[in-house]
């Protein structure tokens, strides 16, 4: 009982980006990937890009409204891990024999479809603000994600005030709305 | 005009800081204009978008954040470095004594052999002999006068400090701030060294290991002031195939060295979007190096470098150390420092001889101790 209270404060803590939560989870299963990918055709980084790769989508996951955790927070990331490596192995067309493992894994076909549209719209957000340029990706990032005033922005970006920097800022969001809704489909 | 404050009402609508009355007017505005309400709906969803993608971008940084700790700290190693030991080093480990026999019997041969020879020898080259002695004398003088001078001078590091690594970096603030890469500090401490040789006092201000940068600041009475910097800090990607120079100090003496090659992608290793792929000469000490394109503008750092391919090197877009000085913003211990990043360049219509002479007065040889 005792330790599925952990594991649900660990995925508290993950949903919450709180560093400790994620370095426990580093400290008690990087090694278990580690070893797989390694003992798999693959190095030391393409571990550590895995094991990323499975933070987001464990991150994602417990995002979902439908979340429940049905197993260890080991079984789910290694199974995670494993459909991953499986998917990397067969782009790089290595992939021949059955993959050694020795840790057991469920099946997450349907968890990795909801994960991968999360990607997808990660990614059109990512390109959208990329394509834009700078100062405009810079401005909205520091609108937005960073949450920064209007009379801090208009000083950093060197605006001479805060009507200049809300200006740019709009002409850049339009910008960026259609460069985004350009590739999003509404209802999809 | 009249769009901006649309949209600033519906993002205040949405985020709840309009008062009721005005919540309630805005309600009404919606249900009369289909418009507006789809603008309305339109915008929520981008919205939630931005803050889905903020948040997993968060996450994601911490992520990567904790592991390059983690690693740091020691807590893996990749499996290379544990493997058995190589062939050869077990063959060493097998066949040593008999080495070591050998190599003795060897030695004395070739001493038993000399003696001989130059018994048995005739005493022409005698004036020969002679003069590569006198040679070996100046050699000897100008050593010790050189002894004199390196005593002279004392060295910054303090004693007992162990230098463990260095490169290159370069000023981005006439008040003493310099750019190097992350992994050149090494150790606690760092002094700079100008290109004139002189050895400054610095401090490690801020270090980000994931962009591999590290701002360093001069903290010492000798350090001269510039009146100005000569390069912007450029704020857009670069183009594919520009050409582009560095200056850096790859070599243990403090030389300073210049480079010529060409941006050849965009992106880093493994399509890193933080960084360029170079087309440069790049040894060791370069890490850290400024790279400039033939305006003179400053767009990116030398960071790593791919051990396969010759002449293949990376280097942090510029872009970066603009999120280097944003970071030191958002930070509590270093809010208060006011970096000013050069706006201009000033040595574009020089030619590539005298634009060297000049930016090489703002490039530092880096070295960390603990």
């Amino acid at each position: 009982m005792k330790a599925e209270l952990n594991e649900q404060a660990l995925l508290k803590g993950l949903a919450q980006n709180d560093s400790k939560a994620v370095e426990t989870l580093y400290k008690s299963h990087f090694t278990m990937i580690q070893h797989f990918v390694e003992n798999n055709n693959g190095s030391f980084d393409d571990a550590r890009d895995v094991f990323q790769e499975a933070m987001i989508a464990l991150y994602e996951k417990v995002q979902l409204d439908s979340f429940v955790l049905t197993c260890q927070i080991k079984t789910y990331l290694f199974s995670i891990c494993k459909h991953l490596w499986l998917k990397r192995l067969q782009q790089m067309g290595k992939y021949s024999s059955p993959l050694s493992a020795h840790e057991e894994s469920i099946s997450i076909e349907m968890d990795m479809g909801q994960i991968e549209k999360k990607d997808a719209a990660f990614a059109i957000m990512d390109r959208a603000l990329n394509s834009l340029g700078e100062p405009c990706k810079s401005l909205l990032e520091g609108y937005y994600l960073n949450k920064k005033g209007m009379q801090e922005l208009a000083s950093q970006f060197g605006y001479t005030n805060a009507d200049n920097a809300k200006n740019q800022k709009y002409k850049c969001l339009m910008r960026l709305k259609k460069l985004f809704f350009a590739q999003y489909n509404i209802g999809d | 005009m009249e769009d901006i404050q649309l949209l600033e009402t519906i993002e205040k609508y949405l985020s709840g800081e309009l008062s009721d009355q005005e919540r309630m007017e805005f309600d009404v505005i919606r249900q009369k204009s289909a418009d507006i309400d789809q603008m309305v709906v339109e915008h929520k969803l981008f919205l939630d978008q931005m803050e889905t993608y903020a948040k997993r971008k968060n996450v994601a940084h911490t992520s990567q954040q904790v592991f390059s700790t983690l690693l740091a700290n020691g807590e893996w190693a990749p499996i290379e470095t544990v493997m058995e030991p190589s062939k050869v080093i077990q063959l060493w480990s097998k066949y040593k004594k008999v080495i070591a026999i050998a190599a003795s019997f060897g030695g004395f041969f070739a001493i038993f052999t000399s003696i001989i020879v130059m018994y048995l020898s005739p005493s022409l080259n005698g004036s020969q002999l002679l003069q590569l002695s006198k040679a070996v004398e100046v050699i000897k003088k100008n050593q010790q006068a050189q002894g004199h001078l390196l005593n002279e001078v004392k060295t910054k590091v303090p004693e007992n400090a162990k230098l463990i690594s260095g490169g290159s970096g370069f000023l981005i603030d006439t008040k003493g701030y310099i750019i190097t890469n992350a992994h050149v500090l090494k150790g606690d401490g760092a002094i700079v060294i100008n290109s004139k040789g002189q050895e400054l006092n610095a401090s490690i201000i801020y270090s980000d290991v994931t962009n591999d940068l590290a701002l360093l600041k001069i903290e010492d009475k000798d350090y001269k002031q510039p009146k100005s910097i000569p390069y912007a800090i450029r704020r857009k990607i670069s183009d594919l195939g520009e050409e582009i120079f560095t200056l850096g100090f790859p070599r243990n003496d403090n030389d300073i060295v210049y480079g010529k090659g060409y941006l050849s992608a965009q992106t880093g290793y493994e399509g890193d979007s933080s960084s360029y792929q170079i087309q440069i000469s790049a040894n060791p000490g370069y890490s850290g190096a400024p790279i400039f394109n033939s305006n003179g503008e400053l767009i990116g750092v030398i960071s790593t470098r791919q051990k396969l391919a010759e002449g293949v090197a990376f280097a942090v877009k510029s872009t970066e150390i603009l999120d280097v000085v944003n970071a030191l913003k958002s930070n509590e211990k270093t809010k208060d420092i006011n970096i000013k990043l050069p706006k201009f360049t000033s040595s574009a219509s020089r030619n590539r001889k005298s634009q060297l002479d000049n930016l090489k007065n703002f490039m530092y040889s880096v070295r960390s101790f603990n």
